[in-house]
């Protein structure tokens, strides 16, 4: 089964967006004057550019991996939606960094049994929201900033150092408390990270969304999420134009300022498009016999693998919180 | 600003659903009478239109970029309670689909960015506004004020909600369970970065958007006040007095109520005696372990200061609230 996991990498196969490979490079095809400048690689354009395409990809390739034949794939999206966001709250509820290390393994099993490639899921975890946090909390390990029982000294003057009003102390040290709570903090974001991006990616986002009826979430509130969710992909697709269309525009790098007010009236001309389109949007819904009330079809069944899933969660966050308690 | 999931404890992410669900119920309800059938297709573009500019990269003196939030543009064009679940829906998106933000934590975003953030910053340019002509200085002007104010809530309320976590969660050793950083190093990390830079971007693009609606849109500006009706001044001046009372009251919490009741809640949850209390004691002085004579810059003059012209803040932005709440109340009896 674990042969049928994709390895083509991700980044070969969801090129397919609407914008071409040469507009989000920054390479030297994008024309020598925006080489020239201090600014022209990390150019605020260049870069809503980058992350607008970088959201389109997200969305495209989630969809991509939902439709594969893996195992979370195959469950009724509410077993699925209840039984990670159930092991979401035992993830923040655990106090133990060992506990939270076997979740961990449990979300990398899941995300094999539903045939993603690991590499692209650890990569696509713990880019940015983890590392992130390890980044935050790093200094909270020292004795200087946080605290607790000194575990490696690392400078020990001898005599209380002082800065002005500030003191010091008078040794620099890793604390046991820092690191631990370092730890803690770390593997529950990623825990955490991990169970939301294999939901995100193994569900279907029309399916995701019916799924949140089981939370008691109004309809008409998962109808303005679904249409929310189609028309941020149309009006991402508007932004990048806008930028793009700018970018083409430039014969070099402009002011931040200029920058600036570019930014400003794209938002202006967005919102006004935003506007006329939900006109449009209303009248076609109008015209189609709306009268205010969402339906919606829904044609979930449970069977016997839903529950056995739900099952299994339920036993993962069980032994989880046993454990806790047993190490702690 | 986003809070991930792991960085506040479920018990803290919890209370903020609890606070947003009759907040959500409210805006819905509002939103329902006012727009009718009309409002699942200009909330959702709405929603989408705030998840699309949280995109866009705003140059920063400097030589870097930021990303605004907008939050208050969309309540100034959409007004403030469509805007809350505009920026609700966008926030759940993000969350959901694209891991921008805990989905535990939703709640507690929520709160900060689609509910303070908005409503704080409409009521400002409101304020500002006031009955002035749609294409005047004081729209834009208001607007750009309001985006600076609503911003720099949303940065407190956030470092507030992290800040308690180490007081409130962490084990009998004293590791912290969820993010480390108490009250005195979150609030002043967030609060320079957002009163010094963020808040001005915020500013220089809500009111640059508002100039470019003045220009080729005016009739979008008009929906949100206008439906509200005509503005009155003299909720404002209660709301101020309201203000009045609350500063004191804020000063106070920030400088000792915190330090009075966690030590009493830990001791209730882990059965935690004085020697925590002690340290506990600490908690605005801790920056620094050890600290001499000449205490520290957040325990001194400066740190409380800043922390009563935040509280001022935040206290104007619930006062308006009330006030608005009132009028609600008043207009349908």
């Amino acid at each position: 089964m674990n042969n049928l996991t994709s390895s083509s990498s991700p980044d070969s196969n969801h090129r397919s967006t609407s914008l071409p490979a040469w507009m989000r490079d920054a390479g030297p095809a994008s024309g020598p004057a925006w080489r020239s400048g201090v600014r022209s690689k990390n150019s605020a354009v260049q870069r809503t550019i980058e992350g607008l395409a970088a959201a389109l990809i997200t969305g495209v390739f989630s969809e991509k991996i939902a439709s594969r034949p893996g195992r979370l794939q195959k469950m009724d999206p509410r077993a699925k939606t209840v039984s990670l966001l159930g092991l979401l709250l035992i993830a923040a509820l655990v106090r133990q960094p060992l506990v939270l290390l076997a979740l961990y393994a449990v979300t990398l099993a899941a995300a094999r049994a539903s045939l993603v490639s690991l590499r692209f899921f650890i990569k696509r975890v713990w880019l940015f929201i983890p590392i992130f946090a390890g980044l935050i909390v790093l200094p909270s390990i020292f004795n200087v900033v946080k605290a607790g029982d000194p575990l490696i000294t690392i400078w020990n003057f001898g005599h209380e150092v002082r800065l002005g009003p500030w003191s010091l102390g008078s040794s620099i040290a890793i604390t046991k408390q820092g690191l631990t709570g370092a730890s803690i903090l770390i593997l529950r974001v990623a825990v955490s990270v991990s169970l939301t991006v294999l939901l995100a990616i193994t569900t279907r986002w029309s399916d995701l969304l019916k799924a949140l009826r089981v939370f008691f979430a109004p309809r008409i509130f998962i109808l303005i999420l679904s249409m929310t969710y189609r028309y941020i992909f149309l009006l991402l697709d508007i932004a990048a134009e806008m930028f793009t269309a700018r970018r083409s525009r430039m014969a070099g790098p402009a002011s931040a300022r200029e920058d600036r007010r570019f930014a400003a009236a794209s938002m202006g001309t967005l919102l006004g498009k935003s506007h006329a389109l939900s006109e449009e949007v209303y009248a076609a819904m109008i015209s189609r016999g709306y009268r205010g009330e969402a339906l919606t079809l829904s044609k979930f069944h449970m069977r016997r693998p839903d529950w056995l899933l739900a099952l299994a969660a339920a036993a993962t966050g069980a032994a989880a919180i046993g454990a806790d308690r047993l190490l702690g | 600003m986003h809070i991930p999931d792991g960085y506040i404890s479920p018990q803290t992410a919890g209370g903020l659903w609890a606070l947003m669900v009759p907040v959500w119920y409210a805006a819905g309800n509002k939103v329902k009478r006012t727009l009718q059938a009309r409002q699942a297709p200009l909330v959702a573009i709405g929603a989408a239109f705030a998840f699309v500019i949280m995109m866009f990269n705003v140059p920063v003196p400097g030589g870097t970029s930021a990303h605004a939030v907008g939050g208050t543009l969309v309540a100034v064009v959409l007004g403030p309670w469509a805007a809350v679940i505009s920026v609700s829906v966008a926030l759940v998106i993000q969350a959901l689909f694209f891991g921008d933000g805990g989905i535990l934590a939703i709640g507690a975003n929520c709160f900060n960015m689609a509910f303070a953030l908005p409503v704080g910053g409409y009521y400002i340019y409101r304020l500002v506004a006031a009955r002035s002509p749609l294409g005047g200085a004081r729209r834009w002007l208001g607007a750009g004020i309001g985006a600076y104010a609503g911003v720099n809530i949303s940065a407190f309320l956030t470092a507030t909600e992290i800040g308690i976590q180490p007081g409130l969660f962490h084990t009998a050793s004293g590791t912290a369970l969820y993010s480390p950083y108490g009250l005195s190093q979150t609030i002043p990390a967030m609060m320079l970065v957002h009163l010094t830079a963020i808040g001005f971007i915020e500013f220089a693009v809500t009111a640059l958007a508002v100039v470019y609606l003045q220009r080729g849109h005016q009739e979008l500006l008009a929906r949100g006040p206008a439906a509200g009706g005509g503005f009155r001044i003299k909720p404002f001046i209660i709301g101020l007095l309201l203000a009045l009372i609350f500063v004191p009251l804020g000063t106070i919490a920030s400088a000792t109520a915190w330090g009075e009741w966690s030590p009493d809640q830990i001791r209730q949850r882990l059965g935690f005696v004085p020697n925590g209390m002690s340290r506990f004691a600490g908690l605005w002085q801790g920056i620094i372990p050890h600290y001499g004579a000449g205490g520290n810059f957040w325990s001194s003059a400066p740190g409380y200061l800043l922390s009563t012209v935040l509280g001022l803040a935040a206290a104007l932005g619930l006062a308006l609230l009330i006030v608005k709440l009132i009028r609600m109340a008043g207009r349908h009896e």
